[in-house]
């Protein structure tokens, strides 16, 4: 299935990546031969036939009890950090 | 002595009658490991110094009579595997600077076995990947022919065992990670049922898909390590409270009535005819251990590479979200605003593979084209779920090729992604149904190992590692080391 | 414009509310780090809420069980089988990329709620659905030049968003709906509705149409409104933009707007301008939650005396006004502090229920305080009331030993007793008290007695003063009444 380079913007761009011009062609070539390939799914008959949510049937989520069992680890969390200061993660003035 | 070529069960025995010290093992497969870096390439990180220490708390341990089943071992761990304190890169320049601030639960609970971590395997980026030519630290090599692959997306692991560098390395399969691999280079790998081992700290690629497991040279040390890897995980939710069996016990109940299931569709056209050769021979060595082998049908299994190639990287390109350049891994320099923060910071940390699944997967997602792709794919994985689940209603296990063909040359699949990915034909079903499954050595094509799958249904680990270990007592295939690593 | 003038211009306005009130859990909804307002920035985030690689989400049990009784308290369908999405897009406060939320399979289901309006009518709001979902962090921008900082401690908080159907007509129902809900969180113990602080929020969904017009107008989305006064002015901006707008041949714009309380106006949000596809997809982190009936019954024993079982109730006991009963019931503290007065006077609800919405209402307002602060037990007033009902002391006078003892914290009796304000009822005190007055007036008395009837207020108050307030009024009434005529 053919995607055009605006749909290849359009996905780089909900996906936060950038893309350079030459790599753009390259996605856009082999995100269509994947799609072409993905289309055989279309030779299944899935009517009454439920999504699988998980592979193992019958289970259901365990409930946590709600009991506090953290401590303050912000220092060894922010570690790995780029940029903090006064315990705050920083980015690029946001603008609401 | 060549205790490289012995087993992690040998070895644990070695240790317990004082035959060496931990910290000569240790620093044995250190060495080991430093002297073939340069040409195979499996390792991103080495841990000589902190293992060392590690080694000489457990000669102390070993001494006093102390220890548990692991103590004193070394292992490696995948590089997807959060190790506390340790660099934990995932193959990738986004995560070239993380250092995790704790263990994965299986990495824990191998530690409190004993084991001692002596480095982070190399493999392809985000665990997405064939062959391990993805990794932003360059390709791993195959022990057997270096110009070769050795499989993904563990190769790092495989190679580590096969090369024995190590007895024994972790490693995780969502599309046949560890099987594919596995079969390259020769080596046992097992992936356990969905839920068996815990994904808490095990980077995810593809959350419903991916599973911890382990490389091995036998079924015999793998049962070992997946007792004590195996297990509920409260941080997990997806991991199932069922107690873990003695695998290792469970190694040598008699094999005879096992009821073996030939899967007609893994025997199409695809297979290498030499590669079909010494799968045929490995099943007449089960019919001479009193198996029956019957032919059974899958007929939607055709469908599993299209499923998986919608489902995996769906959940990918949300799991894969988190790494914005903001909390850990790579941030571009010098952001103009917010959006190019996040562009550049990901467009430079990922690699193209990883871009690629990620765009698939936020297109599947997205509106307008959930139903026709990701809904349907989840459909057809319950009908590839629902045959295997048929197909189990009459025989014990699955047997069949792990791979289409023996490794195959640097460079010569990446070009198309589709070539590559139909590299995972034979495993990708076990993953989607959330099935156990195993590879062992069955021989030669060429010289290049050859790997046999088995496939179980949920919760079946122990059979799996009895039939592999019936099949290991009867061959030597397991055993064999390339020329230059023996 | 005023609402009336609105519809008389031949529009309607249509309004929806979605309320995220966060759940008074002691830890988070997928981690167990504390919820607790005002720690220092990223204390309170651990490993999951930070979204860190390798890190898995379980969901605490308690923010089921408050969402279920949310449910039920609005006579909602519980969902037995409910299921978290990923709802997914990129902002700094959002670290793992993606909102664990509800999309299709809400934990509750369509509900309603009755609203008493100013004028005393009733009407039913529906409740779409309330879902479960997990609260982003905040964005810091003060006293950060270039940047902004951003703090999770907030991030993982429980929240259930309660969707309203498109039907109130007029600012003042969203409003009084807004109030219903927020005094219904609170009297479920399941959200502390502390606006200021963030746990009680509102987004207002506003469009308007001609009269008679079957289809709804685009409507334009006011985020995060918190407090009762905004809500209400934002609409009426809102409304009076879009009307304004259309008849002067504009199109009203589907998009997200912010109030500015300052301006007194709504604008449009620059950073989420772009409508976001959110791909939704359920979470493979988490599994379905399966309540059975024991599950759901065992919270329905726990649901309170609801507010308005407990207004009819309160109609019906106390003899009370369907308004007076609404004023104590709006608060459960309240409520339960107004019984604890009655049932020490039992035989004056009424006398109870004025002193609680005024005396004491005005008196916690001008200290910022609520009652369950604790400041006047409630035997303490019932102690004063008990003072007017035997008469001890006037209403007037009662007041003044309010004041006292607010200020003191001392007792009716003990403040009566230090300062001689008991009332006088001697009838032969009371005569000599006249007698002095008239004596010393005999001016007024003459006129008085030539007719001027409005005098007797003049004797009122000067017998009052000469008694310092403490003339028994209705037995003073009954001797002026006597011996003024002569």
């Amino acid at each position: 299935m053919a995607l055009t380079r605006e749909q290849i913007e359009n996905i780089a761009h909900l996906a936060r990546l950038q893309l350079q011009p030459a790599e753009l062609a390259v996605y856009q070539q082999s995100l269509s031969s994947i799609f072409d390939f993905v289309g055989e799914l279309n030779k299944a008959d899935v009517t009454s036939v439920a999504p699988m949510a998980h592979p193992l049937p019958g289970q259901s989520q365990r409930l946590r009890a709600d009991v506090v069992t953290e401590t303050d680890r912000h220092e060894i969390n922010q570690q790995n950090a780029p940029q903090v200061a006064a315990g705050l993660y920083l980015v690029p003035k946001v603008i609401e | 002595m060549k205790t490289h070529t012995l087993s992690l069960t040998q070895l644990a025995k070695g240790l317990r009658a004082k035959e060496y010290s931990s910290v000569e093992l240790v620093r044995g497969f250190l060495d080991r490991i430093d002297a073939h870096q340069p040409t195979l390439n499996a390792m991103v990180t080495i841990l000589r110094e902190p293992a060392l220490v590690a080694a000489q708390a457990a000669d102390k341990d070993l001494a006093a009579g102390r220890g548990g089943p692991l103590t004193g071992l070394p292992i490696v761990h995948k590089d997807l595997f959060c190790t506390e304190g340790v660099l934990t890169t995932c193959g990738s320049h986004m995560l070239d600077n993380f250092v995790s601030p704790y263990d994965a639960t299986v990495v824990a609970k191998l530690k409190s076995a004993g084991a001692i971590t002596v480095a982070k395997a190399n493999m392809d980026e985000f665990a997405m990947g064939s062959s391990n030519e993805t990794s932003y630290f360059g390709p791993v090599r195959n022990p057997w022919n270096t110009d070769l692959v050795p499989g993904g997306s563990s190769g790092g692991s495989a190679v580590t065992v096969a090369a024995r560098l190590a007895p024994a390395a972790t490693a995780t399969d969502t599309g046949g990670s560890i099987r594919q691999p596995a079969a390259l280079c020769g080596v046992t790998g097992i992936k356990p049922t969905y839920g068996r081992v815990s994904r808490y700290g095990m980077i995810a690629f593809a959350s419903s898909l991916d599973q911890g497991g382990v490389i091995t040279t036998s079924a015999a040390d793998a049962a070992l390590l997946m007792r004590e890897m195996s297990g509920f995980d409260p941080n997990d939710s997806t991991s199932v409270d069922i107690p873990v069996p003695d695998y290792v016990a469970e190694l040598d109940a008699p094999l005879a009535g096992l009821k073996i299931g030939l899967l007609k569709e893994f025997f199409d056209t695809g297979l290498d005819a030499e590669n079909e050769k010494r799968i045929r021979d490995a099943l007449a060595v089960y019919e001479r251990l009193g198996a029956k082998i019957q032919e059974v049908s899958l007929p939607n299994l055709p469908l599993s590479v299209p499923a998986y190639y919608v489902v995996a990287p769906a959940e990918c390109s949300s799991n894969l979200a988190r790494f914005d350049g903001v909390r850990f891994g790579h941030r571009a320099k010098d952001p103009r605003d917010l959006m190019d923060l996040y562009k550049r910071s990901r467009g430079e940390g990922f690699g193209a593979e990883v871009k690629r699944r990620i765009m698939t997967g936020t297109y599947v997602l997205s509106a307008g084209y959930y139903d026709a792709y990701y809904l349907k794919a989840q459909k057809v994985r319950q009908l590839i779920a629902d045959d295997f689940k048929r197909a189990f209603g009459t025989v014990d296990v699955l047997m069949g090729p792990t791979t289409p063909t023996a490794a195959f040359p640097l460079g010569d699949k990446t070009s198309d992604p589709i070539t590559m990915y139909l590299n995972d034909i034979y495993t990708i079903g076990a993953n989607l149904a959330g099935l156990p499954a195993m590879s062992i050595p069955c021989g030669f094509v060429g010289g290049l190992p050859v790997g046999l799958q088995i496939v179980g249904p949920h919760f079946s680990e122990g059979k799996l590692l009895n039939a592999a270990h019936a099949f290991q007592r009867e061959t030597d295939w397991h055993s064999r080391v390339p020329e230059p690593f023996k | 414009m005023t609402e009336q003038g609105m519809s008389e211009t031949g529009w309607e306005t249509v309004i929806g509310l979605e309320i995220h009130a966060q759940l008074a859990t002691k830890s988070k909804i997928f981690s167990g780090s504390a919820t607790a307002y005002g720690a220092p920035p990223n204390a309170q985030a651990n490993l999951v809420d930070l979204g860190y690689p390798g890190v898995l989400p379980v969901l605490n049990g308690q923010a089921v069980r408050m969402a279920v009784k949310f449910g039920l308290s609005i006579g909602a369908k519980i969902s037995r089988h409910s299921v978290f999405a990923r709802k997914n897009y990129f902002y700094p406060d959002l670290p793992k990329g993606y909102q664990i939320s509800q999309y299709e399979l809400p934990i509750v289901a369509r509900g309603s709620i009755e609203i008493v309006l100013d004028d005393g009518a009733k009407k039913v709001v529906g409740v779409t659905r309330a879902h479960l979902e997990e609260d982003a962090g905040k964005s810091l921008h003060e006293g950060l030049p270039g940047v902004s900082g951003i703090d999770l401690n907030r991030a993982g908080t429980p929240l259930v968003e309660i969707v309203s159907e498109p039907d109130m007509r007029s600012a003042k129902e969203a409003v009084a709906y807004m109030k219903k809900v927020h005094t219904l969180v609170r009297y479920l113990e399941i959200c502390d509705g502390n606006m200021q602080e963030g746990s009680f929020r509102c987004d207002a969904n506003v469009s308007v149409r001609k009269k008679g017009a079957e289809k709804y107008g685009t409507r334009a989305e006011i985020k995060n409104l918190n407090s009762f006064r905004f809500v209400e002015k934002a609409i009426n901006y809102e409304v009076a933009r879009q009307i304004d707008l259309l008849e002067s041949g504009g199109k009203v714009a589907q998009e997200t707007r912010l109030y500015d309380p300052d301006k007194g106006e709504t604008r449009s949000m620059r950073s989420k301008e772009e409508a976001n596809d959110y791909r939704y997809f359920p979470d493979p982190d988490l599994l379905p939650v399966e309540l059975d009936d024991e599950f759901v019954e065992t919270i329905r024993a726990t649901l309170p005396e609801l507010p308005d079982q407990k207004a009819m109730r309160f109609s019906s006991q106390y003899g009370l006004s369907e308004y007076d009963a609404g004023v104590l019931t709006a608060s459960r503290e309240l409520a339960d502090y107004y019984e604890a007065v009655a049932r020490e006077v039992p035989k004056e609800p009424k006398l109870a229920a004025n002193w609680v919405m005024g005396e004491l209402a005005a008196a916690l307002n001008k200290d910022g305080i609520e009652v369950q602060s604790g400041k006047l037990p409630a035997e303490r007033l019932a102690g004063l009331l008990k003072r007017i009902e035997d008469q001890t002391i006037s209403g007037k006078i009662a007041k003044e030993v309010f004041e006292a003892m607010w200020a003191t914290g001392a007792t009716a009796d003990a403040i009566i007793e230090e300062k001689g304000l008991k009332q006088i009822t001697d009838t032969s005190a009371i005569e000599k008290a006249i007698d002095e007055v008239m004596a010393k007036n005999p001016g007024q008395l003459a006129d008085f007695r030539a007719g001027k009837d409005k005098l007797f207020g003049f004797f009122v108050g000067q017998v009052m003063k000469a008694t310092g307030g403490k003339a028994n009024p209705a037995q003073l009434n009954e001797l002026l009444k006597k011996k003024l005529p002569g």
